[in-house]
C-alpha cells in the first residue's frame, strides 16, 4: 500500500479508534495501523468494561478531564451507534472500622472533582441496596453515575463509524520503523509503506517504544496485569451496583461488577510485569478473587465460574496521561492510558483534535452531520438476535449463525477467533465451546489467515 | 399458549426414550424440544465402540446408535433446533426456536439435558490462553463430526472413563498424546485403563500430577505440573480437559416442585452411560405416565 494520509494511528485499541473515528469525521483521510490480527489485540481487549465518572480520579488531571469528557460523550452517542448502557451505579463499601473512616475523604474528592451526586450511605440503606452482601458490609459511599458499557462493542462501533468516513484500518501490520522529512512521516509497516503527515502513537503497551520514533519517550510503559474471575448467569440477579474497594495503603481491594452479558465477575488485580503482550492467570490468585467474592456475597459460593482472563493496563512511570503534541515531529503521543481508557478514549481523541488544531492545521469549523454506524447489539436486557428466530449455535450464550456469519463479513470481519468472540460473545459461556468449539471452527475453517 | 402433557427437554437417550415409553404407554400429547439440529445427545459424536447393549443388546458406535435412537423416535413429535431457554416453577416454558421466541406449558416437563465436562476456566487453571485446550466433548465433534485434527500431541487431563474416550478419539485421526495426567495418586477409571493407555497406546499415565499452567503465544507450547513437590514442563501443542462432569442445568431454577418436573439420565445424579440413561429414560417415563393417568 503506497499512499498519503493526514492521519496515521499506530494502534487499533480502543483510544486508537476513537482518535481515528474522531479525525476521520473531521474529514481528514486516515489510516491505523495494528500490529495484531485484529483491533482490541492489546489491553483493549479485557478490561472491566465500567463507564466511570472519574469521582476517584486524581484531581485536576487530564486523566480526569479525559473520562469526564469520554463519559459525556458515550451518552450522548450511544444510541445512535447501538450501544449499551447499563445503569448499575456503584458504591464504595467499608468492610471495617477502620474503612468507614475513610468514607468522608471519598465523597469530599468526588465533589471536587465535580461529581456532586456521590454521597455517604449507612449500613441500613446499603442493605435495602445490595441485600445480598455479606452482613460485615458496615457503609459506603454511593455513586450513582458509574455505569456498566460493552467493551469491546463501543470500540467496535467507532471503527465502523471511522470506516463509513474514509478511515482505512490495516491488521497484520505493526510499524516497525518511522521516517520523518520535516514534513511527513513514512511508516514501515508489515502491511508495507505508508505516508502520513502527522503520526498519532497510541501503541498501549508498546507506547515507549513506538515513541522512540520521534523522541526520547517521556514515559516508560510498567504494564500493570489484572486478572478476573467471571462468574455464571444466575449470579447476576446478586448484585446490581459496582462494589468498590476502598483505597487504602497497605490493601488493594478487588471490585465486584456485573457484566453487559449477564454475569458478575471479580477482580480485577494489579499486578507489575515487564512482559507487553501475554498476560496470564495464576491458579492461587484465581482461588483468592473468587474466594474473596464468595465472602462479599455467600450467594456466590453455589454458583460456578465461567471464565477467567487477564489484561494488561499500560500504566507508566508517569502520574498522569501522557498526551501532548510534538510540534516540530508532527506526531501527537497517546501514553500510558492505564485503568481508565475505554471511559476516556472519547475525551482523549477530543483532546488530540485540539492539540492538532493548535499544533497543525486547522479542523473544518463545522463538518456535517456524521454517518453512524450501528452495531450489533451483545448486551442483555435487549433485543437479540435469537429472540426474532435463527439457529442458536452457541447456546451457552445465545449466538445465532446469522451473528457469527455477520461477524466474518463486512469493512471490519473478525481477523481471528478472540476477534469473532468479542464480536459475538461465541464461546464464551459456561461450558467454553464443549458443545460449539468445533462447529465454529468448521464455520470459520480458512477464514483466519492473517489478512490485512 | 401451546401446552402438551409432558414436554421433554432434551433429545439425547434420556429424552428420547422417554418420549417413545410415554407414547407406548399412552400418553399422547408428548413433545421432545432438542436445541441441536439433529437428536441423540452425547452419542452423535462419540466415534468409537460401546454403545447399545442395554438397549438393543448390541455392541455400537456412538452415532449408529444415536441414529437407532432417532428411528425409534420416528412418528413422535421431536422438535429439533429449538432450545429452552427458561423454565419456570408453575411448569412454564420460554422456547427458542426458528420463529423466534414462544411459551409452551406442560403438566409435566421432564428435564433431560445431559451432562458436560468441566472446562479450564472453572477449574481456575493459570497461563496464557493459547488456542487448542478444549474438553473431550469438543475434541469428539473435531475429530467425528467434522474431522478436524485441532491438535497433534496433547496432554490429556484426567483419567476418568471419559479420559479413555479422549485416548480413542485422538486415535481416530492419528493424534497421539504425549501424556495423560492424573492429579490422585491413583487414576480413576478401573484398574486396567493405565495399562490400557500405556500398552495399547503408548502413552505414559502420569498420577499425582497437578497441572500447574497452560504455556503458549497462539497455540499451546507445554504444561507446567507439579509432581511430588517437583515442577516440570512437558512440551505439547494441546490440552485436553476431560470429565468432572457438569449437569446442564445452570440456568434451571433450584427447587422445582417435584408434582410438576422431574429429571432424569445425566441431568441429574452421578454419571451413568448411555445405557443406563436410555434405562433411566424409560423409568421416568411410566412414572410421569401413572402420574398423569
Ligand atoms: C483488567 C483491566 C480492567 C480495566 N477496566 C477498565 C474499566 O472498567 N474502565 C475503563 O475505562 N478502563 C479499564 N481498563 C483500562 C483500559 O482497558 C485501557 O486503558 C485501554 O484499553 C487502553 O487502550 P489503548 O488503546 O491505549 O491500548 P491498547 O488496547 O493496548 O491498544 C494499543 C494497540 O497498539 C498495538 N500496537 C502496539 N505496538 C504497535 C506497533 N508497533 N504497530 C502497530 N500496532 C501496535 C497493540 O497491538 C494494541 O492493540 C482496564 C484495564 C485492564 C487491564
Ligand atoms: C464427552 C463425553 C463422552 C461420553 N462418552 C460416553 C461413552 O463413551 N459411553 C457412554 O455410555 N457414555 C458416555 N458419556 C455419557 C453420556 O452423558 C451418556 O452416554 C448419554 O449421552 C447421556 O444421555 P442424556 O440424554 O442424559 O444426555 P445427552 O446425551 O447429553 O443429551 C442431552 C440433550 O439435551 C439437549 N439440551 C440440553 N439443554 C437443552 C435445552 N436448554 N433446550 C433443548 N435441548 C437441550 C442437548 O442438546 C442434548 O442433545 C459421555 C459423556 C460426555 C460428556
Amino acid at each position: 500500500m503506497e499512499q498519503r494520509f493526514d492521519i496515521a494511528v499506530i494502534g487499533g485499541g480502543v483510544v486508537g479508534l476513537a482518535l481515528l473515528r474522531r479525525f476521520a469525521i473531521a474529514g481528514l483521510k486516515c489510516v491505523l495501523l495494528e500490529r495484531g490480527s485484529d483491533i482490541l489485540s492489546g489491553a483493549s481487549k479485557g478490561n472491566s468494561a465500567l463507564l466511570h465518572t472519574g469521582f476517584d480520579a486524581p484531581p485536576k488531571s487530564l486523566e480526569l478531564r479525559c473520562m469526564k469528557a469520554g463519559y459525556a460523550e458515550y451518552l450522548r452517542i450511544r444510541q445512535k451507534l447501538n450501544l449499551p448502557l447499563i445503569e448499575s451505579t456503584a458504591i464504595v463499601v467499608a468492610w471495617n472500622e477502620a474503612e468507614l473512616t475513610a468514607l468522608p475523604g471519598i465523597v469530599e474528592k468526588a465533589h471536587k472533582n465535580g461529581i456532586a451526586d456521590v454521597r455517604a450511605i449507612s449500613q441500613t440503606e446499603l442493605r435495602l441496596k445490595e441485600p445480598e452482601l455479606a452482613k460485615n458490609a458496615l457503609g459506603g459511599v454511593f455513586v450513582p453515575g458509574e455505569h456498566i458499557i460493552d467493551a469491546w462493542s463501543a470500540p467496535l462501533a467507532y471503527a465502523h463509524q471511522a470506516l463509513a468516513h474514509g478511515a482505512v484500518i490495516l491488521r497484520n501490520a505493526e510499524v516497525t520503523d518511522g521516517e520523518f522529512t520535516g514534513e511527513e512521516w513514512t511508516l514501515a509497516s508489515k502491511q508495507g509503506k505508508i505516508t502520513a503527515s502527522v503520526v498519532i502513537n497510541a501503541a498501549g503497551n508498546f507506547g515507549d517504544l513506538v515513541e522512540a520514533m520521534a523522541r526520547p519517550s517521556p514515559f516508560a510503559i510498567k504494564p500493570r496485569k489484572g486478572q478476573v474471575v467471571v462468574f455464571d448467569k444466575p449470579a447476576y440477579k446478586l448484585l446490581r451496583a459496582i462494589v468498590l474497594p476502598v483505597p487504602t495503603a497497605r490493601t488493594k481491594g478487588v471490585v465486584l461488577f456485573r457484566t453487559a452479558f449477564g454475569n458478575l465477575a471479580v477482580g480485577p488485580t494489579a499486578e507489575d510485569q515487564d512482559e507487553r503482550e501475554i498476560a496470564t492467570c495464576d491458579h492461587d490468585t484465581l482461588e483468592k478473587l473468587k474466594s474473596r467474592a464468595v465472602e462479599m456475597i455467600p450467594a456466590l459460593a453455589a454458583i460456578d465460574v465461567n471464565a477467567i482472563y487477564a489484561g494488561l493496563r499500560p500504566a507508566s512511570d508517569q502520574k498522569d496521561y501522557v498526551i501532548e503534541a510534538v510540534k516540530d515531529r508532527n506526531w501527537i503521543t497517546v501514553g500510558g492510558i492505564r485503568s481508565t481508557g475505554l471511559t476516556a478514549a472519547l475525551g482523549i481523541a477530543d483532546y488530540a483534535s485540539q492539540l492538532y488544531e493548535k499544533n497543525f492545521a486547522k479542523l473544518p469549523k463545522k463538518p456535517p452531520e456524521p454517518i453512524w454506524t450501528p452495531v450489533p447489539n451483545l448486551s442483555e436486557g435487549r433485543i437479540r438476535p435469537f429472540m426474532m428466530g435463527g439457529e442458536i449455535v452457541c447456546h451457552c450464550e445465545h449466538v445465532t449463525r446469522g451473528e457469527i456469519a455477520a461477524a466474518l463479513e463486512g469493512p471490519l470481519p473478525a481477523g481471528d477467533m478472540g476477534g469473532l468472540k468479542r464480536r459475538t460473545r461465541a464461546m464464551m459461556g459456561r461450558c467454553q465451546g464443549f458443545y460449539c468449539s468445533a462447529h465454529i471452527a468448521d464455520i470459520t475453517k480458512g477464514r483466519f489467515d492473517g489478512k490485512p | 399458549m401451546e401446552s402438551h402433557d409432558v414436554i421433554i427437554v432434551g433429545g439425547g437417550p434420556t429424552g428420547l426414550s422417554a418420549a417413545r415409553r410415554l407414547t407406548d404407554l399412552g400418553i399422547r400429547n408428548v413433545v421432545v424440544l432438542e436445541r441441536e439440529a439433529e437428536a441423540g445427545g452425547i452419542p452423535r459424536h462419540c466415534g468409537h465402540l460401546g454403545f447399545g447393549w442395554q438397549s438393543h443388546r448390541r455392541l455400537w458406535s456412538g452415532p449408529r446408535f444415536a441414529e437407532e435412537l432417532r428411528k425409534s423416535a420416528k412418528g413422535l413429535d421431536v422438535r429439533t433446533a429449538t432450545t429452552v431457554i427458561e423454565l419456570s416453577k408453575d411448569g412454564q416454558l420460554r422456547v427458542q426456536g426458528s420463529s423466534g421466541i414462544s411459551e409452551m406449558k406442560a403438566r409435566h416437563v421432564l428435564i433431560a439435558t445431559g451432562t458436560r465436562e468441566t472446562p479450564r476456566s472453572a477449574r481456575l487453571v493459570g497461563g496464557s490462553r493459547p488456542q487448542g485446550v478444549m474438553n473431550t466433548g469438543a475434541l469428539q465433534q473435531h475429530v467425528y463430526l467434522y474431522h478436524n485434527k485441532p491438535f497433534a500431541r496433547p496432554v490429556i487431563i484426567g483419567s476418568e472413563l471419559v479420559s479413555f474416550s479422549a485416548l480413542l478419539t485422538c486415535r481416530h485421526l492419528g493424534i497421539r498424546p504425549v501424556a495423560m495426567l492424573e492429579e490422585n495418586p491413583r487414576i480413576s477409571a478401573q484398574r486396567p485403563g493405565d495399562l490400557i493407555a500405556r500398552f495399547a497406546f503408548g502413552v505414559p499415565v502420569r498420577t499425582s500430577a497437578k497441572l500447574i499452567s497452560i504455556e503458549g503465544r497462539k497455540n499451546v507450547e507445554a504444561v507446567e505440573i507439579e509432581r511430588r513437590g517437583k515442577r516440570e514442563r512437558i512440551a505439547c501443542d494441546g490440552v485436553i480437559f476431560t470429565g468432572l462432569f457438569r449437569p446442564e442445568t445452570a440456568l434451571f431454577p433450584t427447587g422445582l416442585p417435584s408434582e410438576k418436573f422431574s429429571s432424569a439420565g445425566n441431568a441429574s445424579g452421578p454419571l451413568k452411560t448411555s445405557g443406563e440413561c436410555w434405562l433411566q429414560g424409560a423409568g421416568a417415563a411410566q412414572d410421569i405416565a401413572r402420574r398423569l393417568a
